[in-house]
Protein backbone atom coordinates (compact mmCIF):
# COMPACT_ATOMS: atom_id res chain seq x y z
CA UNK A 1 0.00 0.00 0.00
CA UNK A 2 1.32 3.32 -1.04
CA UNK A 3 1.28 5.47 2.06
CA UNK A 4 1.23 8.91 0.80
CA UNK A 5 -1.97 10.84 2.00
CA UNK A 6 -4.38 12.71 -0.31
CA UNK A 7 -7.26 13.82 1.68
CA UNK A 8 -7.21 14.76 5.55
CA UNK A 9 -10.24 15.77 6.98
CA UNK A 10 -9.51 16.96 10.78
CA UNK A 11 -11.77 17.23 13.70
CA UNK A 12 -15.16 18.10 11.53
CA UNK A 13 -17.97 19.12 13.13
CA UNK A 14 -21.45 20.77 12.53
CA UNK A 15 -24.35 21.31 14.29
CA UNK A 16 -28.17 22.55 12.92
CA UNK A 17 -29.58 24.72 16.31
CA UNK A 18 -29.17 22.33 19.08
CA UNK A 19 -29.17 19.52 16.70
CA UNK A 20 -25.47 18.01 16.34
CA UNK A 21 -25.34 16.31 12.97
CA UNK A 22 -21.85 15.72 12.99
CA UNK A 23 -18.61 16.02 16.15
CA UNK A 24 -15.09 15.30 15.62
CA UNK A 25 -15.09 13.31 12.39
CA UNK A 26 -11.74 12.77 11.60
CA UNK A 27 -10.47 10.76 8.57
CA UNK A 28 -7.56 10.57 6.75
CA UNK A 29 -7.56 8.79 2.89
CA UNK A 30 -4.36 7.31 1.05
CA UNK A 31 -3.69 7.17 -2.42
CA UNK A 32 -5.45 4.28 -3.82
CA UNK A 33 -7.41 3.71 -0.97
CA UNK A 34 -11.62 2.93 -0.85
CA UNK A 35 -12.53 3.46 2.33
CA UNK A 36 -16.41 3.11 3.03
CA UNK A 37 -18.94 4.83 5.08
CA UNK A 38 -21.64 2.80 7.17
CA UNK A 39 -24.24 3.16 9.59
CA UNK A 40 -27.82 3.40 10.27
CA UNK A 41 -29.56 6.19 8.09
CA UNK A 42 -29.33 9.76 10.17
CA UNK A 43 -25.49 8.60 11.17
CA UNK A 44 -24.56 11.97 9.21
CA UNK A 45 -23.00 9.82 6.16
CA UNK A 46 -24.05 12.11 3.31
CA UNK A 47 -23.36 15.12 5.63
CA UNK A 48 -19.76 13.89 6.01
CA UNK A 49 -18.71 13.43 2.67
CA UNK A 50 -21.09 16.90 1.76
CA UNK A 51 -18.71 18.24 4.12
CA UNK A 52 -15.65 17.33 2.50
CA UNK A 53 -16.47 19.22 -0.82
CA UNK A 54 -17.85 21.81 0.68
CA UNK A 55 -21.36 21.42 -0.43
CA UNK A 56 -22.41 21.70 3.35
CA UNK A 57 -20.06 23.73 5.25
CA UNK A 58 -18.95 23.00 8.24
CA UNK A 59 -18.89 24.47 11.75
CA UNK A 60 -15.08 23.83 12.45
CA UNK A 61 -12.70 20.94 11.15
CA UNK A 62 -9.93 21.09 9.08
CA UNK A 63 -9.74 19.65 5.54
CA UNK A 64 -6.15 18.87 3.82
CA UNK A 65 -5.27 18.16 0.09
CA UNK A 66 -2.43 16.35 -0.34
CA UNK A 67 -1.17 18.11 2.89
CA UNK A 68 -2.32 21.66 2.05
CA UNK A 69 -4.93 22.73 3.98
CA UNK A 70 -7.84 24.02 1.83
CA UNK A 71 -9.25 27.78 2.48
CA UNK A 72 -12.94 26.80 1.89
CA UNK A 73 -14.18 30.59 2.50
CA UNK A 74 -11.82 31.69 -0.66
CA UNK A 75 -14.36 31.34 -3.13
CA UNK A 76 -11.45 30.61 -5.84
CA UNK A 77 -9.80 28.49 -4.45
CA UNK A 78 -12.72 26.35 -3.12
CA UNK A 79 -13.75 25.98 -6.77
CA UNK A 80 -10.30 25.06 -7.67
CA UNK A 81 -10.35 22.53 -4.68
CA UNK A 82 -13.75 21.03 -5.96
CA UNK A 83 -12.55 20.00 -9.40
CA UNK A 84 -10.06 17.98 -7.97
CA UNK A 85 -12.53 16.14 -5.75
CA UNK A 86 -14.81 14.27 -7.53
CA UNK A 87 -18.48 13.60 -6.13
CA UNK A 88 -21.17 10.98 -7.50
CA UNK A 89 -24.73 11.51 -5.98
CA UNK A 90 -27.55 9.31 -5.19
CA UNK A 91 -29.76 10.65 -7.25
CA UNK A 92 -26.95 11.05 -9.99
CA UNK A 93 -27.61 14.82 -10.63
CA UNK A 94 -26.96 15.08 -14.18
CA UNK A 95 -27.94 17.87 -16.00
CA UNK A 96 -31.30 17.50 -17.30
CA UNK A 97 -30.62 19.73 -20.26
CA UNK A 98 -27.41 18.22 -21.76
CA UNK A 99 -27.06 14.97 -23.43
CA UNK A 100 -24.76 12.38 -22.03
CA UNK A 101 -21.81 13.99 -23.43
CA UNK A 102 -22.39 17.10 -23.18
CA UNK A 103 -22.74 16.28 -19.24
CA UNK A 104 -19.50 15.38 -19.52
CA UNK A 105 -17.48 17.83 -21.48
CA UNK A 106 -19.46 21.13 -19.63
CA UNK A 107 -17.14 21.39 -16.80
CA UNK A 108 -14.07 20.35 -18.77
CA UNK A 109 -15.34 23.49 -21.32
CA UNK A 110 -16.52 26.27 -19.36
CA UNK A 111 -14.70 25.59 -15.85
CA UNK A 112 -11.12 24.09 -17.08
CA UNK A 113 -11.70 25.76 -20.44
CA UNK A 114 -10.77 23.13 -23.12
CA UNK A 115 -12.07 23.90 -26.70
CA UNK A 116 -15.05 21.94 -27.83
CA UNK A 117 -13.33 19.44 -29.93
CA UNK A 118 -10.69 18.63 -27.34
CA UNK A 119 -13.30 18.51 -24.64
CA UNK A 120 -15.96 16.14 -26.88
CA UNK A 121 -12.54 13.98 -27.69
CA UNK A 122 -12.07 13.84 -23.86
CA UNK A 123 -15.41 13.11 -22.79
CA UNK A 124 -15.92 10.63 -25.45
CA UNK A 125 -13.10 8.59 -23.76
CA UNK A 126 -14.68 8.64 -20.64
CA UNK A 127 -17.85 7.48 -21.53
CA UNK A 128 -16.57 4.63 -23.00
CA UNK A 129 -14.78 3.69 -20.26
CA UNK A 130 -18.11 3.07 -18.47
CA UNK A 131 -19.44 1.86 -21.82
CA UNK A 132 -21.74 4.26 -22.95
CA UNK A 133 -20.59 5.28 -26.15
CA UNK A 134 -23.45 4.48 -28.13
CA UNK A 135 -25.28 6.56 -25.51
CA UNK A 136 -23.56 9.76 -25.75
CA UNK A 137 -26.37 11.29 -27.81
CA UNK A 138 -29.10 10.61 -25.05
CA UNK A 139 -30.50 13.16 -22.29
CA UNK A 140 -30.73 11.95 -18.89
CA UNK A 141 -34.37 11.46 -19.12
CA UNK A 142 -33.93 8.46 -22.20
CA UNK A 143 -31.12 6.75 -20.09
CA UNK A 144 -31.62 4.11 -17.50
CA UNK A 145 -30.89 4.50 -13.60
CA UNK A 146 -27.46 2.50 -14.22
CA UNK A 147 -26.52 4.17 -17.51
CA UNK A 148 -27.27 7.76 -15.78
CA UNK A 149 -25.03 7.18 -12.51
CA UNK A 150 -22.53 5.51 -15.26
CA UNK A 151 -22.44 9.18 -17.01
CA UNK A 152 -22.03 10.90 -13.41
CA UNK A 153 -18.94 9.17 -12.92
CA UNK A 154 -17.26 9.77 -16.65
CA UNK A 155 -18.50 13.11 -15.43
CA UNK A 156 -16.81 13.44 -12.14
CA UNK A 157 -13.69 11.38 -14.17
CA UNK A 158 -12.95 13.51 -16.62
CA UNK A 159 -12.33 16.29 -14.48
CA UNK A 160 -9.00 13.98 -13.22
CA UNK A 161 -9.91 14.17 -9.71
CA UNK A 162 -7.27 12.97 -7.05
CA UNK A 163 -10.11 11.48 -5.16
CA UNK A 164 -13.77 10.55 -6.05
CA UNK A 165 -16.37 11.05 -2.88
CA UNK A 166 -19.57 8.72 -3.66
CA UNK A 167 -22.44 8.92 -1.78
CA UNK A 168 -24.67 6.20 -1.81
CA UNK A 169 -24.11 5.27 -5.64
CA UNK A 170 -26.33 2.83 -5.92
CA UNK A 171 -29.02 3.55 -3.38
CA UNK A 172 -31.62 4.55 -6.25
CA UNK A 173 -31.32 2.13 -8.89
CA UNK A 174 -32.93 -0.70 -9.55
CA UNK A 175 -31.24 -4.18 -8.36
CA UNK A 176 -30.97 -5.54 -11.56
CA UNK A 177 -29.11 -2.11 -12.30
CA UNK A 178 -26.91 -2.00 -9.58
CA UNK A 179 -24.18 -4.29 -11.07
CA UNK A 180 -23.04 -2.23 -13.87
CA UNK A 181 -22.18 0.64 -11.18
CA UNK A 182 -20.28 -1.35 -8.66
CA UNK A 183 -18.47 -2.79 -11.91
CA UNK A 184 -17.27 0.86 -12.46
CA UNK A 185 -16.31 0.84 -9.18
CA UNK A 186 -14.66 -1.91 -8.85
CA UNK A 187 -12.66 -1.06 -12.31
CA UNK A 188 -11.53 2.22 -10.36
CA UNK A 189 -10.96 0.56 -7.38
CA UNK A 190 -7.99 -1.55 -9.10
CA UNK A 191 -7.12 1.11 -11.22
CA UNK A 192 -5.83 2.85 -8.08
CA UNK A 193 -8.39 5.72 -7.67
CA UNK A 194 -8.68 7.09 -3.83
CA UNK A 195 -11.98 6.87 -2.79
CA UNK A 196 -14.23 7.33 -0.31
CA UNK A 197 -17.52 5.59 -0.26
CA UNK A 198 -20.97 5.84 2.13
CA UNK A 199 -23.02 2.50 0.96
CA UNK A 200 -25.04 -0.38 2.28
CA UNK A 201 -23.62 -2.59 -0.37
CA UNK A 202 -22.16 -4.68 2.70
CA UNK A 203 -20.86 -8.15 0.61
CA UNK A 204 -18.95 -5.13 -2.26
CA UNK A 205 -17.91 -3.83 1.05
CA UNK A 206 -16.55 -7.02 2.32
CA UNK A 207 -14.94 -7.86 -0.93
CA UNK A 208 -13.19 -4.24 -1.96
CA UNK A 209 -12.80 -1.76 0.36
CA UNK A 210 -9.11 -0.94 2.47
CA UNK A 211 -11.27 0.14 5.45
CA UNK A 212 -14.50 0.62 6.94
CA UNK A 213 -15.46 3.60 9.07
CA UNK A 214 -18.63 3.00 10.85
CA UNK A 215 -20.88 6.24 12.00
CA UNK A 216 -23.58 6.31 14.23
CA UNK A 217 -25.04 9.97 15.33
CA UNK A 218 -22.73 12.02 13.99
CA UNK A 219 -19.87 10.43 14.84
CA UNK A 220 -17.32 8.18 13.77
CA UNK A 221 -17.57 4.66 16.25
CA UNK A 222 -14.71 2.70 14.90
CA UNK A 223 -12.72 2.29 11.76
CA UNK A 224 -10.92 -1.01 10.66
CA UNK A 225 -10.43 -3.16 7.59
CA UNK A 226 -12.89 -5.22 7.09
CA UNK A 227 -11.32 -8.37 7.85
CA UNK A 228 -10.69 -7.06 12.00
CA UNK A 229 -14.11 -5.22 12.03
CA UNK A 230 -16.24 -7.91 9.82
CA UNK A 231 -13.95 -11.16 10.77
CA UNK A 232 -15.11 -14.38 12.61
CA UNK A 233 -14.88 -13.41 15.99
CA UNK A 234 -14.72 -9.53 15.94
CA UNK A 235 -16.85 -7.82 18.26
CA UNK A 236 -17.38 -4.94 16.87
CA UNK A 237 -20.46 -2.28 16.19
CA UNK A 238 -19.65 -2.85 12.78
CA UNK A 239 -20.79 -6.70 13.17
CA UNK A 240 -23.98 -5.76 14.63
CA UNK A 241 -24.65 -4.10 12.12
CA UNK A 242 -23.52 -6.09 9.26
CA UNK A 243 -25.80 -8.81 11.24
CA UNK A 244 -28.82 -6.74 11.64
CA UNK A 245 -28.67 -6.14 7.64
CA UNK A 246 -28.07 -9.78 6.77
CA UNK A 247 -31.20 -10.88 9.14
CA UNK A 248 -33.65 -8.96 7.53
CA UNK B 1 -75.08 48.45 -44.47
CA UNK B 2 -72.95 47.99 -47.28
CA UNK B 3 -69.30 47.26 -47.71
CA UNK B 4 -67.78 50.19 -49.26
CA UNK B 5 -64.77 48.52 -51.09
CA UNK B 6 -63.38 51.94 -51.96
CA UNK B 7 -63.05 53.09 -48.36
CA UNK B 8 -61.01 50.36 -47.42
CA UNK B 9 -58.34 50.62 -50.26
CA UNK B 10 -58.39 54.04 -50.38
CA UNK B 11 -58.71 55.15 -46.71
CA UNK B 12 -58.68 52.26 -43.94
CA UNK B 13 -56.15 50.63 -45.18
CA UNK B 14 -53.26 52.83 -46.10
CA UNK B 15 -53.51 53.99 -42.60
CA UNK B 16 -54.02 51.09 -40.97
CA UNK B 17 -50.65 49.45 -42.70
CA UNK B 18 -48.44 52.68 -41.53
CA UNK B 19 -50.02 52.11 -38.14
CA UNK B 20 -49.15 48.30 -38.50
CA UNK B 21 -45.46 49.62 -39.25
CA UNK B 22 -45.49 51.55 -36.10
CA UNK B 23 -46.73 49.18 -34.09
CA UNK B 24 -44.37 46.77 -35.14
CA UNK B 25 -41.67 49.09 -34.32
CA UNK B 26 -43.03 49.37 -31.07
CA UNK B 27 -43.69 45.48 -30.24
CA UNK B 28 -40.60 43.78 -31.78
CA UNK B 29 -37.78 46.17 -30.11
CA UNK B 30 -40.00 45.58 -27.04
CA UNK B 31 -40.30 42.07 -26.65
CA UNK B 32 -36.43 41.53 -26.95
CA UNK B 33 -35.10 44.16 -24.97
CA UNK B 34 -37.60 43.39 -22.31
CA UNK B 35 -36.79 40.08 -22.57
CA UNK B 36 -33.36 40.43 -21.99
CA UNK B 37 -34.08 42.90 -18.84
CA UNK B 38 -36.04 40.26 -17.54
CA UNK B 39 -34.15 38.10 -17.82
CA UNK B 40 -31.28 40.42 -15.47
CA UNK B 41 -33.82 41.45 -13.85
CA UNK B 42 -35.01 37.80 -12.73
CA UNK B 43 -31.67 36.91 -12.18
CA UNK B 44 -30.83 39.52 -10.01
CA UNK B 45 -34.25 38.87 -7.93
CA UNK B 46 -33.45 35.38 -7.23
CA UNK B 47 -29.80 35.59 -6.77
CA UNK B 48 -28.71 38.83 -6.02
CA UNK B 49 -27.64 40.44 -2.59
CA UNK B 50 -30.48 41.27 -0.09
CA UNK B 51 -29.73 44.93 -1.03
CA UNK B 52 -30.36 44.45 -5.06
CA UNK B 53 -33.23 42.06 -4.71
CA UNK B 54 -35.09 44.65 -2.80
CA UNK B 55 -34.48 47.13 -5.37
CA UNK B 56 -35.39 44.86 -7.87
CA UNK B 57 -38.51 43.49 -6.00
CA UNK B 58 -39.44 47.65 -5.38
CA UNK B 59 -39.55 48.12 -9.27
CA UNK B 60 -41.56 45.52 -10.24
CA UNK B 61 -43.93 46.13 -7.40
CA UNK B 62 -44.01 49.65 -8.29
CA UNK B 63 -44.33 48.68 -12.59
CA UNK B 64 -46.66 46.18 -11.82
CA UNK B 65 -48.76 48.11 -9.20
CA UNK B 66 -49.31 50.80 -11.68
CA UNK B 67 -51.38 50.98 -14.72
CA UNK B 68 -49.20 51.27 -17.90
CA UNK B 69 -51.41 54.34 -19.26
CA UNK B 70 -50.11 56.07 -16.35
CA UNK B 71 -46.65 55.31 -16.71
CA UNK B 72 -46.98 56.18 -20.18
CA UNK B 73 -48.20 59.21 -19.42
CA UNK B 74 -46.19 60.03 -16.99
CA UNK B 75 -43.00 59.74 -18.98
CA UNK B 76 -44.91 61.82 -21.72
CA UNK B 77 -46.16 64.09 -20.11
CA UNK B 78 -44.89 64.44 -16.58
CA UNK B 79 -41.11 63.82 -17.16
CA UNK B 80 -40.35 66.89 -19.75
CA UNK B 81 -41.04 68.90 -15.94
CA UNK B 82 -38.18 67.61 -14.56
CA UNK B 83 -35.88 68.25 -17.89
CA UNK B 84 -36.24 64.69 -19.95
CA UNK B 85 -37.90 64.74 -23.35
CA UNK B 86 -39.18 61.58 -24.87
CA UNK B 87 -40.22 61.86 -28.61
CA UNK B 88 -43.77 59.82 -28.55
CA UNK B 89 -42.06 56.67 -30.26
CA UNK B 90 -39.75 56.55 -27.76
CA UNK B 91 -42.00 57.11 -24.25
CA UNK B 92 -43.96 54.52 -25.57
CA UNK B 93 -40.88 52.30 -26.41
CA UNK B 94 -39.51 53.43 -23.14
CA UNK B 95 -42.45 52.31 -20.95
CA UNK B 96 -43.20 49.14 -22.54
CA UNK B 97 -39.62 48.22 -22.03
CA UNK B 98 -39.95 48.50 -18.30
CA UNK B 99 -43.73 47.12 -18.13
CA UNK B 100 -42.49 44.00 -20.04
CA UNK B 101 -39.29 43.46 -18.62
CA UNK B 102 -40.71 43.44 -14.60
CA UNK B 103 -43.47 41.08 -16.22
CA UNK B 104 -40.80 38.74 -17.55
CA UNK B 105 -38.98 38.90 -14.80
CA UNK B 106 -41.48 37.21 -12.42
CA UNK B 107 -41.87 34.65 -15.25
CA UNK B 108 -37.97 33.70 -14.96
CA UNK B 109 -37.65 34.42 -11.45
CA UNK B 110 -40.62 31.50 -10.97
CA UNK B 111 -38.87 29.04 -13.35
CA UNK B 112 -35.33 29.99 -11.47
CA UNK B 113 -36.76 28.87 -8.73
CA UNK B 114 -38.28 25.29 -9.92
CA UNK B 115 -34.59 24.43 -11.26
CA UNK B 116 -33.68 21.08 -8.90
CA UNK B 117 -31.36 22.44 -6.26
CA UNK B 118 -29.37 19.26 -7.13
CA UNK B 119 -28.35 20.35 -10.55
CA UNK B 120 -26.62 23.56 -9.06
CA UNK B 121 -24.91 21.14 -6.16
CA UNK B 122 -23.42 19.06 -8.93
CA UNK B 123 -22.35 22.19 -10.54
CA UNK B 124 -20.86 23.51 -7.44
CA UNK B 125 -19.26 19.91 -7.05
CA UNK B 126 -17.68 20.07 -11.00
CA UNK B 127 -15.66 23.60 -9.99
CA UNK B 128 -18.59 25.63 -11.70
CA UNK B 129 -18.39 29.36 -10.27
CA UNK B 130 -21.82 30.62 -9.15
CA UNK B 131 -21.61 33.24 -12.31
CA UNK B 132 -21.14 30.21 -14.52
CA UNK B 133 -23.53 27.62 -12.75
CA UNK B 134 -26.06 30.35 -13.59
CA UNK B 135 -25.12 31.34 -17.18
CA UNK B 136 -24.32 27.38 -18.35
CA UNK B 137 -26.56 24.96 -16.00
CA UNK B 138 -29.27 27.14 -14.59
CA UNK B 139 -30.12 29.34 -17.54
CA UNK B 140 -30.57 27.27 -20.43
CA UNK B 141 -32.88 25.02 -18.12
CA UNK B 142 -34.80 27.98 -16.74
CA UNK B 143 -35.24 29.27 -20.44
CA UNK B 144 -37.52 26.50 -21.64
CA UNK B 145 -39.03 26.31 -18.49
CA UNK B 146 -40.37 30.29 -18.96
CA UNK B 147 -40.85 29.90 -22.33
CA UNK B 148 -44.73 29.70 -22.23
CA UNK B 149 -44.97 32.36 -19.87
CA UNK B 150 -42.82 34.64 -21.52
CA UNK B 151 -44.25 33.87 -24.99
CA UNK B 152 -48.34 34.94 -23.05
CA UNK B 153 -46.30 38.68 -22.08
CA UNK B 154 -45.60 39.16 -25.75
CA UNK B 155 -48.86 38.19 -26.65
CA UNK B 156 -50.20 40.88 -24.03
CA UNK B 157 -47.62 43.49 -24.82
CA UNK B 158 -48.78 43.05 -28.69
CA UNK B 159 -51.57 44.38 -27.34
CA UNK B 160 -51.15 46.73 -24.57
CA UNK B 161 -49.00 48.19 -27.65
CA UNK B 162 -51.91 50.02 -28.60
CA UNK B 163 -51.97 52.19 -25.70
CA UNK B 164 -49.12 54.03 -27.15
CA UNK B 165 -51.73 56.33 -29.05
CA UNK B 166 -52.64 57.89 -25.59
CA UNK B 167 -48.99 59.87 -25.95
CA UNK B 168 -49.79 60.43 -29.83
CA UNK B 169 -47.41 57.70 -30.57
CA UNK B 170 -49.39 56.88 -34.16
CA UNK B 171 -49.56 53.18 -34.12
CA UNK B 172 -52.28 50.94 -35.59
CA UNK B 173 -54.95 51.53 -33.21
CA UNK B 174 -53.93 56.05 -33.17
CA UNK B 175 -54.34 55.53 -37.03
CA UNK B 176 -58.00 53.59 -36.66
CA UNK B 177 -59.03 56.00 -34.14
CA UNK B 178 -57.88 58.87 -36.82
CA UNK B 179 -59.61 57.36 -39.55
CA UNK B 180 -62.79 56.34 -37.08
CA UNK B 181 -63.31 60.17 -36.16
CA UNK B 182 -62.58 61.68 -39.81
CA UNK B 183 -65.54 59.13 -41.12
CA UNK B 184 -67.74 58.36 -38.45
CA UNK B 185 -67.12 54.39 -40.00
CA UNK B 186 -66.33 52.66 -36.12
CA UNK B 187 -67.74 49.43 -37.32
CA UNK B 188 -65.51 48.76 -39.90
CA UNK B 189 -62.39 50.99 -38.58
CA UNK B 190 -62.74 49.02 -35.27
CA UNK B 191 -62.93 45.23 -36.51
CA UNK B 192 -60.56 45.65 -39.19
CA UNK B 193 -57.87 47.24 -36.71
CA UNK B 194 -58.98 44.49 -34.10
CA UNK B 195 -58.72 42.00 -36.88
CA UNK B 196 -54.84 43.10 -37.37
CA UNK B 197 -54.29 42.22 -33.69
CA UNK B 198 -55.45 38.73 -34.08
CA UNK B 199 -53.32 38.42 -37.21
CA UNK B 200 -50.34 39.56 -35.43
CA UNK B 201 -51.32 37.46 -32.26
CA UNK B 202 -52.11 34.44 -34.21
CA UNK B 203 -48.56 34.73 -35.89
CA UNK B 204 -46.94 35.15 -32.56
CA UNK B 205 -48.11 32.16 -31.16
CA UNK B 206 -47.06 30.31 -34.03
CA UNK B 207 -43.98 31.47 -34.19
CA UNK B 208 -43.48 31.12 -30.35
CA UNK B 209 -44.70 27.66 -30.71
CA UNK B 210 -42.08 26.40 -33.21
CA UNK B 211 -39.78 28.01 -30.31
CA UNK B 212 -41.19 25.85 -27.74
CA UNK B 213 -40.98 22.64 -29.90
CA UNK B 214 -36.90 23.84 -30.66
CA UNK B 215 -36.13 23.97 -27.51
CA UNK B 216 -37.73 21.34 -26.02
CA UNK B 217 -35.49 18.56 -24.76
CA UNK B 218 -36.65 14.71 -23.74
CA UNK B 219 -37.35 15.40 -19.83
CA UNK B 220 -38.46 18.60 -20.13
CA UNK B 221 -41.72 18.45 -21.58
CA UNK B 222 -44.75 16.12 -20.40
CA UNK B 223 -45.07 13.16 -21.79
Amino acid sequence: MNEQVILEVKDISLSVGPKSILSHCSLTLHKGELKVLIGPSGAGKSTLLQCINVLTQADSGQILLEGREVMTQNAKELCCYRTKVGMIFQDFKLFDHLTAIENVSIALRKVRGMSKEEAKKRAMQELERVNLAEQRELYPAQLSGGQKQRVAFARALAMDPLVLLLDEPTSALDPELVGEVLAVIRDLASGGMTMIMATHQMDFIRAISSEIIFMENGHIVEQGPPESLLGENAQSRTKQFYNSLASV
Amino acid sequence: MSLDLLFFQEELLPALNRGLVVSLALIIPASLIGFVFGVVLGCTRTYGSRFVKKLGDAFTALVRGVPLAIQLMFIYYALPKLGVFFEPYGAALTSFIICTSAYQSEYIRGALLSIHKGQIQAAKALGFTPLKTILWIIIPQAARRALPGCGNEIIYLIKYSSLAYLVTCMELMGEGKVVASDTFRFMEVFLAVGLYYLCMVSIATVLLHWLEKKASIPGFRPR
